[in-house]
């Protein structure tokens, strides 16, 4: 029988069990000695702080899954039960509340980093496309938990969002009677968004741990975009960029504090506390912030699309919102083929430098344009913000074709503009000391 | 390297506070949904969502002032369904005086034998309901079931801002506006008819404590009081914070100084 390669640990009982199923081995292969680019900035911290967040959600929301009642008539009343009566079950349910917000923040900047540094390019195409399974993951539970709570804005963005299913052409109605469990917004349908809301977040953690065994095995990309040549460009993981990270953790648990302890509704809409009634329609259904710039996306469509010269309706509005708003994040799957540049970071790319940041601020537009009611300005706001999005990327491919990259760095340790430095001190670092 | 390291976090910084205004404009924004705004007021707690309010609590004798003007003028007509006798305890009333409070309500209840009978509250028991029932509230009140209070002060845009606003916002209605029967005019409220009418006036009611009975007094009073109803944890929040933040800078500080002190060989 082929014997996996174990590593000599000096306590016995480590040594026992890693001869017999190596964890202890694999750790310190992943996470100790692992060859990590030394260049990293603050951007890389992301992806540890997304990590930790999950955690965070799972623990809080297994917490308040033990008292709360997935009914429509009990519902709200178990959170507020929740809210007053458990023992800082206050604490748990505004971390989760809150917790959601941070997720959302910390992962719009983890996938922000990976445009601003190309990390979606060969090697690490399948590493990105998980990355955009785990983000349409989390909004799907993100989506479901809002409802949960029953409140006015659980239902009716529950209604909305359900109902964008109807769209699809043949079997539309099917599909929403479906998602709901029957003929309207109920009972049955908070019962399964209770049931796959725990059920996605154990999904997530399956594909979030294909994202790191894909990223194991290119390794990270990093701020210059190339390869490491050598020892002299890699740092072991620990005590490196553990302690990097968990400095970035700190500071982010503060930020992530500063809302649950002082203002823990700041981000929220406060129709949520009106328990839901499907006889009061809200004046203004809005998702919360995190959805924003696709729901201003799905808004921006208010025109049928048919034959020129014709009556033909082939996509009315509808369908139309409903694929654009989908569109907008599947187009993402396809950013390693939309961008032919063979430069990976922006720092070297002279158009793409720029461009980039037309992508936040189309971000940006959309979200302020989906907070706000369709109507006058807001609606041709939504619209210009959704052309400049998918212009974004449409635009890539002559972008990356036209564009003459600067030349690139001969190596991570001798950056042509960073001068010899980093190369003198390489040697001295050294690998974790084993247990 | 050192300057470098600052520019990063420094640009971390700014770029987490950027976002954060980002964030919170466009929930401001969201939350505003088209009604007039509210004038902001200085509140002894601080305000239920207020970053900058973590060492104020609540004002035990304004709570107090605020439950009697619920008591004698807003139970007639809006219920608090989350609240138990016994949570005013928290208000500085003793056990006993809560034992009172609730006896002084008859609540239904069966007897041994299974028969409907009617027994006085006891401090575990929920306010009691106006109404029996949604359907009976809305029958007495020209077709509009008044909202429960447990939540209010959180449920609505601008928390407790609004509510004084509204409560402190019955004016003439402008010229040519028409106010429909059994309607009134308010300042605050979206829309501006509503089916509640002028709830507190200038000597109204006898605080107990001899504070001069204001409107602008009972308003304060009675929104504190619905702050406390929606956000009972409030003081533990924050005193929890307070220490959660002073141990998270800390224990930042210490990671960072390990931090530098190991990436030294490598800058």
């Amino acid at each position: 029988m082929a014997h996996a390669p174990t590593s000599e640990f000096k306590n016995p009982v480590i040594n026992w069990i890693d001869q017999r199923l190596p964890v202890f081995t694999m750790l310190n292969k992943e996470y100790g000695v692992f060859p990590t680019p030394r260049n990293f900035n603050y951007f890389w911290n992301f992806g540890a702080l997304a990590m930790v967040i999950l955690a965070v959600m799972i623990v809080s929301g297994i917490v308040l899954a033990m008292n709360y009642t997935a009914h429509t008539a009990y519902a709200f009343d178990s959170v507020e039960r929740i809210m007053r009566d458990v023992n800082f079950g206050w604490l748990i349910r505004y971390l989760h509340m809150n917790g959601a917000h941070m997720f959302f923040f910390v992962v719009y900047i983890h996938i922000f980093r990976g445009f601003l540094y190309g990390s979606y390019k060969t090697p690490r195409e399948l590493l990105w496309m998980l990355g955009v399974v785990i983000f349409l993951l989390m909004m799907a539970t993100a989506f479901m938990g809002y409802v949960l709570p029953w409140g006015q804005m659980s239902f009716w963005g529950a209604t909305v969002i359900t109902n964008l299913f109807s769209a699809v052409p043949v079997f539309g109605d099917e599909i929403v009677t479906l998602l709901w469990g029957g003929f309207s917004v109920d009972n049955p349908t908070l019962n399964r968004f209770f049931a796959l809301h725990y059920l996605l977040p154990f999904v997530i953690v399956a594909v979030v741990f294909l994202h790191v065994a894909a990223l194991h095995i290119t390794g990270s990309n990093n701020p210059l975009g190339i390869e490491p040549k050598g020892p002299q460009d890699t740092l072991p993981f620990h005590p490196y960029y553990t302690t990097k990270d968990m400095f970035g953790m700190g500071l982010f648990l503060i930020f992530f504090a500063a809302f649950v302890f002082f203002a823990p509704n700041a981000l929220g809409h406060p129709d949520n506390y009106i328990p839901a009634d499907p006889l009061v329609t809200p004046a203004l259904i809005v998702p919360e912030w995190y959805f924003l710039p696709f729901y201003a996306i799905l808004r921006a469509v208010t025109f049928n699309i048919g034959l020129p010269f014709s009556d033909v309706i082939l996509i009315d509005a509808k369908l139309g919102g409903v694929i654009a708003m989908f569109g907008s994040i599947l187009i993402w799957f396809l950013m390693p083929w939309l961008d032919k540049s063979p430069v990976r970071s922006y720092k070297f790319r002279p158009i793409y430098r720029w461009w980039i940041w037309l992508l936040p601020l189309s971000f940006f537009m959309l979200l302020y344009a989906g907070a706000k009611p369709a109507e006058g300005w807001y609606v041709l706001l939504g619209q210009a913000g959704t052309v400049l999005y998918f212009l974004w990327f449409l635009a890539l491919p002559i972008i990356s074709r036209i564009e003459r990259p600067l030349p690139l760095p001969a190596s991570i340790s001798q950056p042509v503009l960073g001068g010899g430095r980093l190369a003198a001190t390489g040697a001295a670092a050294k690998p974790m000391e084993k247990a | 390297m050192m300057r470098r390291l600052r520019k990063s976090i420094a640009g971390g910084l700014a770029a987490g506070l950027l976002s954060a205004v980002a964030l919170l404009g466009a929930t401001g924004a969201q939350a505003a949904g088209g009604g007039p705004v509210p004038p902001s007021q200085e509140w002894s707690h601080g305000g239920v969502n207020s970053f900058l309010s973590m060492f104020k609590t609540y004002d035990r004798a304004e709570l107090q002032r605020g439950f009697q003007i619920y008591k004698e003028s807003c139970s007639a007509c809006h219920g608090m369904r989350h609240l138990s006798y016994r949570n005013l305890e928290a208000l500085g009333f003793s056990e006993e005086e809560v034992k009172a409070i609730a006896g002084q309500y008859e609540v239904a209840a069966l007897d041994d034998a299974g028969e409907p009978i009617t027994r006085p509250a006891i401090p575990a028991d929920r306010f009691k309901e106006p109404f029996a029932n949604k359907k009976a509230a809305a029958a007495a009140n020209n077709g509009k079931a008044p909202p429960d209070l447990s939540l209010i002060v959180k449920a609505r845009p601008h928390n407790e801002d609004y509510i004084y606003a509204l409560l402190t916002g019955y004016v003439d209605p402008p010229e040519g506006v028409q106010v429909p029967d059994g309607s009134y005019y308010n300042a605050y409220y979206p829309g501006h008819i509503i089916a509640m009418a002028q709830p507190i006036y200038p000597d109204g009611i006898t605080f107990a404590d001899g504070t001069p009975a204001t409107v602008e007094q009972q308003a304060r009073d009675v929104t504190a009081f619905l702050a406390w109803a929606a956000e009972p944890h409030l003081e533990t929040r924050r005193e929890i914070g307070v220490m959660v933040i002073l141990f998270l800078i800390f224990f930042t500080g210490v990671l960072y100084a390990a931090k530098r002190r190991l990436w030294a060989d490598v800058h």
